[in-house]
């Protein structure tokens, strides 16, 4: 989230799109319904007409997989009527900037396609530099070649008609939502986006949320109260995982992993220190090698020295242009290329798509390490269904873990609030927590190395890292403290001192810090602000709903990013009744302001959007590696026998998974033409191995079924509560029949397009309540992120002949 | 001042956390349900389940109306129940005066099935269920424990969105009154439904009947006695009793 919660209720209009917020984020609606009190119009565009739209002012059903269509559309009527917030999009965004003769597109694909590697050549979407070396800018916003202009000609192409026959949406729907959330692009109006799983797990799900991004930016709602970008982050713990890099091309705190090819700490900074010649922009990356500095002098102590690049070479480094998303690295266990495994807390015999390729996969492993709660899909695939437990060779250790409740830690939560949780039991039986089973394993393994020696001995001799997993240390670590006496910024420190904030971090190995975000999280011996309860607030905070003493917000106790977006170029709020922050004449007040320096007009003054290299947000984005612009593609599969926007079906970028047990159904395909998209639901955890073992959920919602509508269920003899064979090329799965209203067809193109809903929290570990399907989905995913394409995909149903999977 | 429940299920999101904070606090078994076509489980209130979200579809003219009700116990101000089961023995179902809780002690459990059928059909709102487990008479309790050590109902306590709201009945009264007024300029059929006659009033967007049969009060009771009179109907039922006793 760029805002946090409680902020929601500043919110003039709300868009819930790519999210069932009210089911999967129960506590949003809280503040949700706060807004719509004060007179907020709220939005629900989505498939499925869920609890979220039962209490949002209007639903608005789309076909599963044609978000960009739908948004493409919006941002052409925001030009078109002229909706958008004319001086914040040329002062804080790159709309203004010129875009070299490189750059193009043509057919559905920009310029710099390889259609062999399928990988883009950046370099093309480049920006023309001026004699300083400083991106050149056209402020009337009317060059030609302008991001102004280049964007308006890509989104000509999305209007009401086509946008409309491609997503299934009405005419009048689409300009129902366009008008209420065009309005919000006046200064003192405020719009948010809510999104989760619903934009991300798409092979566009990165375009999704750019394109609604870029939305904001043009209706200046981000920054501002009530406006941001918001993703509503996993129960478990989903964005403190992220910021400590449980994905592998991550270091924590999103800082860039390193590659095969940097072989020296050098070339690694290098690449990760950006650099601007443009003196109003504070390009904060660039102070990244102090980050990673102080990260491996966390991991390696006191062995971490100038000499040998402070364990630079000891750590893991990722081969450019491979992938190891857990896709891929299923894939390679299918290709037996992996002996043994680790997995920790997760469930891909349920949860990861094309389930029978998981299931298979996991019998080619020797050995098999599992720390979990409870007995998964995952943990007992030796004897799924199916499998003959006495032709399995893994060796199984399963560990048991503790729960959350009988540890003490910390959950991030969507807005970045660092909470602590107190143990509240003792761990049951011989369960200890996963941090405990870790540092166990480790000291093992690294006695036997000690004893015996072993390949690359020096990462696993030189970590630091106690013998007991110590929840209150590894919160002080992840602060950093100074490994010895000091002085940064012109202040003086003792060794052992707490760092107080990341401006002190160093690249001098006189501090560590597990994760520079958190930094300031535990700025002195005894005080972890993750324990923050206290209420106190100023009367400015107090109208926003603005806690700063509560917790403890990354970055800096930050509650909104981008909040110098909020002003104009002089420090003025462009709400005055609700300023995030203002400048006082000589210095901010408010929440904690992005950067330092005073506003754009003044002395020294800087640009908001802090993160980006040039300072300004993009609208255009060549960072990414589908394309700078958001672009129509048809899921991988698709109803459809051609994409109407351009000759380009499917994502350009999509890496595909070539096995014989990865069939897709070709576009249009006669034999499964019904779309599928899946979902977790309120009283189900994840894959559910939680929530089934936990009996009073399971009451409410005890079984396997599927949504759809009574048009479909007409055509296909299936009456409510009848048990449904639910089939794709992949396999097959059944489900008891909810035919609902809720649920209808679409009109595309000229011809019905139904689709079908499915949760895939039901597994075959609880007996009678059906099994994961994912036994259906495809594993393809979005090109940036590998997120797999949960939402999408094509099916076809049957009344069941015979009753295999469910208690009846 | 005697306490009142506001439900305003034009604030529900259906997200069930008072039914299942409800059997927590309670501390009930899960009960054995499937899935049969509907987001309603367990199918209706039971033993181990005082509370339960009632989930009702309809598809309007210009649009879908899903409709949530978190049906319990309306801990009524003449409770149809405990004047039943006060001519079969007085003391098995009791009112707290200081609260308005209809409380059913452990006495019930001297009703035979028959007698305790009975009394279930006096309730207008069809909520007493028999339990077999423990042969006695069940319902909602207004959580006496909690409201009577300084906590609210643990359905209200869990609620998050403002639908479950407790506490004394003047401030519920002008609660209710407040949020109608709201909600009626959205929904022209908005009304409480019997403010006058229960400590648990409902706040409903639609017409009562739209929600569940016993949304609406049905004074009558679905028996055979169902043609008497009211008076008939007692003298009816407690000659089963006078048999018992000898």
């Amino acid at each position: 989230m760029t805002q946090h919660w409680i902020d929601i209720k500043n919110s003039n209009a709300i868009l819930i799109m790519g999210s069932n917020a009210a089911e999967h984020h129960p506590i949003s609606f809280k503040w949700v319904l706060r807004a719509k009190d004060m007179g907020a119009k709220v939005i629900h565009v989505d498939p499925k007409f869920s609890r979220t739209s039962a209490r949002s002012d209007h639903h608005v059903p789309l076909r599963s997989g044609t978000d960009i269509a739908f948004l493409g559309g919006m941002l052409r009527y925001i030009l078109e009527k002229n909706l958008y917030f004319k001086e914040y999009v040329t002062e804080y965004t790159n709309a203004s900037f010129i875009l070299g003769a490189d750059y193009d597109f043509k057919d559905g694909l920009f310029s710099g396609y390889d259609p062999v590697t399928r990988v883009y050549d950046r370099k093309k979407w480049d920006f023309v530099k001026d004699e300083n070396g400083v991106s050149k800018r056209d402020k009337t916003l009317k060059d030609p070649r302008c991001v102004f202009q280049v964007m308006k000609k890509h989104y000509d192409r999305y209007t009401l008609d086509l946008v409309s026959q491609v997503t299934g949406v009405s005419k009048k729907n689409l300009l129902l939502v366009y008008d209420t959330f065009g309005a919000t692009g006046k200064p003192d109006r405020a719009g948010t986006m809510m999104y989760a799983l619903g934009w991300t797990q798409h092979t566009v799900g990165t375009q999704n949320i750019r394109l609604a991004a870029m939305i904001q930016l043009l209706l200046g709602n981000i920054g501002v109260a009530g406006g941001g970008i918001n993703a509503l982050r996993g129960e478990p713990n989903v964005q403190g995982s992220t910021d400590h890099a449980v994905l592998w091309d991550i270091l924590p705190g999103y800082i860039p992993a390193p590659l095969a090819t940097q072989a020296t700490l050098a070339d690694y900074n290098k690449s990760i220190m950006p650099k601007t010649s443009d003196p109003m922009s504070i390009n904060w990356k660039a102070n990244q090698p102090k980050y990673a500095v102080s990260l491996f002098k966390g991991w390696f102590g006191e062995a971490a020295t100038p000499a040998n690049d402070y364990g630079y070479a000891w750590t893991p480094k990722v081969e450019p242009g491979e992938q190891y998303a857990s896709m891929f690295m299923f894939d390679r266990l299918y290709k037996k290329q992996i002996k043994g495994a680790f997995i920790l807390g997760h469930n891909p015999a349920q949860s990861m798509p094309n389930s029978h390729k998981i299931r298979k996969s996991l019998q080619n492993l020797d050995w098999l390490v599992m720390g979990e709660v409870h007995l998964t899909e995952t943990t007992d695939f030796w004897r799924g269904p199916g499998v003959d437990p006495k032709k399995i060779n893994t060796e199984v250790f399963l560990l048991p873990c503790c729960h959350r409740g009988e540890k003490d830690g910390t959950t991030t939560n969507s807005g970045r609030w660092i909470m602590w949780h107190h143990k509240g039991i003792e761990p049951m039986g011989q369960s200890k927590s996963m941090g405990q089973i870790e540092v166990e394993i480790f000291h093992a393994v690294r006695d036997l190395y000690k004893k015996d020696g072993g390949v690359f001995p020096e990462p696993i001799l030189n970590l630091d890292l106690d013998r007991v997993y110590d929840a209150e240390k590894t919160a002080r670590k992840i602060n950093g403290w100074f490994t010895r006496d000091a002085e940064v910024n012109g202040r003086k420190f003792k060794k052992g001192d707490q760092v107080p904030s990341f401006a002190f971090l160093t690249d001098d190995g006189s501090t560590n810090s597990l994760c520079w975000i958190y930094t300031g999280s535990y700025p002195e011996a005894g005080k972890n602000l993750s324990k923050r309860r206290d209420h106190t607030q100023t009367p400015m905070q107090a109208k926003l709903g603005l806690f700063p003493n509560f917790s403890f917000a990354w970055p800096v106790n930050r509650r909104i990013i981008y909040n110098r977006a909020s002003v104009d170029v002089n420090g003025k709020p462009f709400n005055p009744d609700l300023p995030v922050v203002l400048w006082d004449g000589s210095q901010w007040v408010g929440d904690v302001v992005d950067g330092g320096g005073p506003p754009m007009a003044l002395k020294g003054g800087k640009y908001p959007f802090i993160m980006h290299t040039e300072g300004h947000a993009q609208l255009f984005g060549p960072g990414r590696v589908d394309g700078p612009l958001p672009e129509h593609y048809e899921p991988a599969e698709t109803p459809l026998a051609k994409n109407p926007f351009g000759k380009q079906m499917s994502n350009p970028a999509i890496r595909w998974i070539a096995s014989d047990m990865d069939k897709f159904a070709k576009n249009a395909d006669p034999l499964y033409p019904i779309v599928l998209t899946t979902y977790s639901l309120t009283e189900h955890w994840c894959g559910g191995s939680d929530s089934r073992n936990t009996k009073v959920l399971l009451e409410a919602e005890p079984q396997q079924y599927i949504e759809m509508s009574h048009e479909l269920a007409k055509e296909k003899g299936i009456k409510n509560g009848d048990v449904v064979e639910v089939e794709s090329i992949r396999g097959k799965t059944q489900a008891v029949a909810m035919v609902t209203v809720r649920v209808v067809p679409f009109k595309i193109m000229g011809k019905t397009v139904h689709l079908v809903g499915m949760p895939f929290a039901f597994g075959w570990t609880t007996p009678g309540v059906g099994d994961a399907t994912n036994r259906l989905t495809p594993t393809v995913g979005d090109p940036n992120t590998y997120i797999p394409e949960y939402k999408a995909s094509l099916v076809n149903i049957r009344k069941a002949a015979k009753v295999t999977e469910l208690e009846r | 001042m005697p306490k009142t429940f506001l439900i305003d299920t034009s604030r529900c999101t259906a997200c069930r956390g008072c039914q299942i904070a409800c059997k927590e606090w309670k501390d009930f078994p899960a009960v054995h349900t499937k899935q049969t076509g509907t987001h309603q489980n367990p199918p209706d209130l039971g033993p181990y389940n005082y509370k339960l979200i009632r989930f009702k579809e309809y598809k309007m003219k210009d649009r879908v109306e899903w409709l949530f009700f978190p049906e319990q116990c309306r801990h009524c101000h003449a409770p149809g129940c405990k004047e039943g089961a006060d001519a079969i023995l007085p003391g098995a179902i009791i009112k707290d005066e200081a609260t308005g809780a209809v409380l059913y002690t452990d006495l019930t459990k001297k009703f035979t099935p028959k007698q305790a059928e009975d009394v279930r059909a006096m309730c207008p709102y069809n909520i007493p269920r028999w339990s077999k487990d423990e042969g006695k008479l069940t319902k909602c309790d207004m959580c006496f424990d909690r409201i009577t050590n300084g906590n609210v109902p643990a359905c209200v306590k869990t609620c998050c969105t403002g639908c479950m709201n407790f506490g004394e009945r003047d401030a519920m009264l002008r609660l209710a009154q407040e949020r109608l007024d709201k909600v009626k300029k959205t929904y022209p059929k908005a009304q409480l439904l019997d403010p006058d006659d229960v400590s648990v009033i409902f706040l409903v967007t639609e017409s009562r009947k739209l929600y569940h049969d016993f949304a609406e009060r049905k004074e009558q009771p679905k028996t055979q006695y169902a043609d008497m009179n009211r008076q008939e109907f007692l003298t009816a039922m407690t000659k089963p009793f006078k048999n018992l006793l000898g």
